[in-house]
């Protein structure tokens, strides 16, 4: 840890002591800035896979939470997509009363440690925050999401998780398709109401994304692990490597093996490719396939793992959303000199969260603004040598109100590289509609469901990534849940 | 949380080549031929290694699988005993599609003929009349040759330093046969990547329609990396979900054949580490003051 991490800490004890030591009214907690996330020194971090940021002290967490206005209205919890009582729990942390703020926040959302990691709360509850508005900054509103870490990590590192409790048997089962944040969260809130549940899930690891995708670096895996312990404990049964559509057909779940219900929570599938010339050569991986290799193979243990990953040089990364920003910064702790972010719009247009992006720039990463590859060239053993770049200029706001790239004639270049990560996104995943003509998909290959989840196929649910698209953590669990309370009132 | 499956029996059929039995009993049910598994050695560093599903015995609830120790993975896998567990997923990708096409010829080569079989003896039950081409670099490395030779009207046997058969390579009596009149209906052809290609080259002039199983890397085999993508007629397809067959005349070999080279340094490295490894395990297990070499440092 860096003097600089050890400053801001010490500091808020103060802080907070000279705070409380008068009364707090509301022009005092808005001059209170918002605290920062220790994190390890970037210089450090960019080669190790040790998680970035460190979490708030106790005393930070309270100082922080003073800066909370607890507004009547609460406008940040109309932006939280499973509606966590926002002001309630951090009116508990504010009192040092951590465990009971847990409590408030288990009450809607199953994986905290996790959200609070990877949630886009700036776009969520952090947007419209009363705090943010008046200082007229979405990064000063309340830190609410490094509230919620902090409060989940005190009761996981206190031993305090509770098992949630599970209504005596039912009788009925139910059959979960996907590990991942929507099947785990539908899993949770179905055995809650006393029906058996288990998950089938394709990889040995559960977890979905969280596990195959997110690194390390950014959500350690004993915590996605812990979780998955809590189902365990409330009495979900687990079968791995098990595909559905493949190893037993969907159907079949509910017509032979004696299930009442299915929730298919398979996830995105396919990654995009750029069609462009070249994308095969040797050298060039979707984010998918090089996340994967080294999160949940561990490819970066050379000699332990048995996965080979590419050793790369100069990097180029494809995209602008949290994937790109997760390939650039894996990829710069696989050991590659230079990594470089190739994005066909500005900073302001990047969907990554905010501090991902501010994390990268801080370890070195070279952002590439306005450009986009036309073609990827070959040296003699077809592997990867450079990109032909076009660049582009901000033009007319597009549908989705963001300005419209154009490319600007003539400004093709050539960038050397070895190695391209292809990040700009993912189809559907195929494999149960190509083995369940009866559900219906739309031209995307999405899952189709109603306001309750609910497929084209009788009994049969759906939710998260593999009805949204490539969508977030809470989302998936937010139709998780909501595909939960429809199973549920089914069964009864 | 359930998931790894028991290997119920192993047998070597040659220095590198084994065949190992592994309790699956919805495998065994579901699978056809031309399917595939993954399998893991462990749950934890193991690499997935994609391996075609030679056999299924749906009454004992059985896969069978053969494979050779190709690199570092597949020789770790060859140390699993009976009783060890290992992962196993599937059935993968798409089955062969069987019909009666009048008269089919399957080509295999070396440990492809492992897979061969039950597509062979698919489109044997279909009302084929089936030739098959069994190649291999020698007879060591001739496989399944009483199965194949049981279902097979006409069994042509060749290996490339003629220790036994024919001395040739496959494309020599596949060549030939595609001469005669009427020509074969349809070919199917399993085995080295390189091998396949040379298959289609063959009888790409008489116009014979041929399928090539393709083994690709993969990771995942259900549609997610991408890792196992390939260009088919100009356009890219995933092998887990969109094969594993394909129409051998529109497979861009060597795009192929390049993609799977693209850890082969890193892989030759680790073969050869493992090996030390092996070496070291050995002469330790002989106990007699043998000593083993320094261990190379990992890198
Ligand atoms: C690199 C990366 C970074 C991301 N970063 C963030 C972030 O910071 N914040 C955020 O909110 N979101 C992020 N996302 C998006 C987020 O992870 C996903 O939206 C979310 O995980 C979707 O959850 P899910 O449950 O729908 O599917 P998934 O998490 O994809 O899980 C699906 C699971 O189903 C399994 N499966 C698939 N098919 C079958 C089958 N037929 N039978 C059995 N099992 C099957 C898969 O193996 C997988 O485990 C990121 C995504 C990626 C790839
Ligand atoms: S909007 Fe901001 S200040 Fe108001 S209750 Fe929510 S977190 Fe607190
Ligand atoms: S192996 Fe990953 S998509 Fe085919």
């Amino acid at each position: 840890m860096s003097h600089k991490e050890e400053y801001i800490m010490d500091n808020a004890e103060v802080e907070l002591a000279r705070l409380r030591s008068a009364p707090v009214t509301p022009k005092v907690r808005m001059q209170i800035p918002p605290q920062d996330m220790p994190a390890q020194d970037p210089s450090e971090r960019r080669h190790n896979m040790d998680e970035v940021a460190l979490g708030y002290t106790p005393a930070q967490a309270m100082l922080e939470a003073e800066r909370c206005l607890q507004c009547k209205n609460a406008p940040c919890i109309a932006g939280c997509p499973v509606r966590i009582d926002i002001p309630g729990f951090i009116g508990k942390v504010k009192g040092g009363d951590f465990l009971g703020a847990g409590k408030i926040i288990k009450k809607t959302n199953l994986l905290p440690s996790i959200c609070g990691r990877v949630c886009p709360q700036e776009t969520q509850c952090q947007a419209p925050c009363t705090v943010g508005k008046a200082l007229h900054s979405v990064g000063k509103a309340v830190q609410i999401g490094r509230l919620e870490r902090f409060v989940a990590d005190y009761e996981r590192t206190h031993g305090a998780v509770e098992v949630p409790n599970v209504a005596s048997p039912t009788g009925r089962k139910v059959a979960i398709v996907g590990a991942g944040p929507a099947g785990l969260t539908c899993a949770a809130d179905v055995r809650r109401e006393g029906h058996d549940v288990t998950i089938f899930e394709a990889f040995h690891k559960s977890g979905g994304v969280m596990v195959y995708g997110i690194p390390e670096f950014r959500l350690p895996k004993v915590l996605v692990q812990s979780e998955a312990e809590v189902l365990e404990s409330m009495g979900v049964d687990f079968e791995l490597n098990f595909l559905v559509g493949r190893t037993r057909p969907l159907l079949s779940l509910l017509r032979e093996d004696g299930y009442d219900a299915v929730f298919i929570g398979t996830g995105a599938g396919l990654p995009k490719f750029m069609d462009i010339p070249g994308e095969n050569l040797v050298g060039v991986f979707s984010a998918n396939e090089y996340l994967t290799r080294a999160n949940l193979l561990k490819a970066y243990m050379k000699g332990k793992a048995g996965t080979p990953i590419y050793p790369s040089h100069r990097v180029a990364v494809l995209g602008g959303g949290n994937v790109a920003m997760d390939s650039a910064r894996m990829a710069l702790r696989l050991g590659a000199e230079e990594v470089r972010v190739l994005y066909r719009r500005t900073r302001e247009e990047m969907p990554a969260r905010a501090e991902e992006v501010e994390h990268a720039i801080e370890e070195g990463i070279i952002f590439d603004f306005l450009k986009s590859p036309t073609r990827v060239l070959g040296d003699d053993k077809g592997r990867v040598a450079a990109l032909e770049v076009l660049s582009y200029e901000l033009g007319e706001p597009d549908d989705s109100g963001r300005r419209r790239p154009v490319p600007i004639r003539g400004s093709e270049e050539i960038m050397p590289f070895d190695t391209v990560i292809v990040a700009i996104g993912n189809e559907s995943n195929p494999l149960i509609s190509q083995t369940t003509p009866q559900l219906q998909v739309d031209r995307h290959g999405h899952i189709i469901v109603d306001e309750r989840q609910k497929t084209s196929v009788e009994r049969v649910y759906a939710g998260g990534d593999i009805v949204l698209g490539s969508a977030t953590v809470i989302l998936a669990m937010g139709e998780g849940r909501q595909a939960a309370q429809a199973i549920n009132e089914i069964l009864q | 949380m359930h998931g790894t499956h028991k290997i119920v029996s192993k047998s070597q059929l040659s220095e590198e080549v084994f065949r190992i039995e592994v309790q699956a009993p919805l495998v065994a049910q579901e699978r056809k031929a031309g399917q595939f598994v993954i399998v893991m050695y462990d749950e934890d560093f193991s690499e997935r290694i994609p391996l075609t599903i030679a056999d299924a015995d749906p009454v004992r609830g059985t896969v069978t699988l053969i494979f050779q120790t190709v690199g570092a993975s597949t020789h770790k896998l060859a140390l699993k005993n009976p009783g060890d567990s290992i992962v196993l997923l599937g059935p993968l990708g798409n089955p062969t599609h069987i019909e009666r096409f009048g008269w089919a010829v399957c080509v295999g080569g070396g440990i492809g003929l492992a897979p061969l079989h039950p597509i062979a003896k698919a489109l044997k039950e279909a009302g084929n009349r089936v030739t098959v081409i069994s190649g291999a670099r020698t007879k060591d490395l001739l496989i399944m040759q009483d199965e194949l030779a049981a279902i097979a009207d006409e069994h042509i046997v060749v290996t490339d330093d003629g220790s036994f058969g024919r001395k040739a390579l496959v494309t020599e009596p596949l060549g030939e046969l595609c001469r005669r009149a009427p020509s074969p209906d349809i070919v199917v052809t399993i085995g080295p990547p390189i091998m396949m290609k040379f298959c289609a080259e063959t009888t790409r002039p008489y116009g014979i329609k041929t399928l090539a199983s393709l083994n690709t890397i993969m990771l995942d085999g259900t549609g997610m990396c991408g890792g196992c993508r390939v260009s088919i007629g100009g356009t890219t397809k995933f092998v887990c979900v969109d094969g594993p067959e394909f129409d051998a005349h529109l497979v861009d070999w060597d795009g192929m054949l390049m993609r799977l080279g693209t850890y082969k340094e890193i892989e030759k490295e680790a073969h050869d580490r493992c090996h030390l490894e092996m070496r070291i395990e050995e002469l330790e297990a002989q106990g007699d003051g043998a000593r083993a070499p320094e261990k190379e440092p990992a890198k």
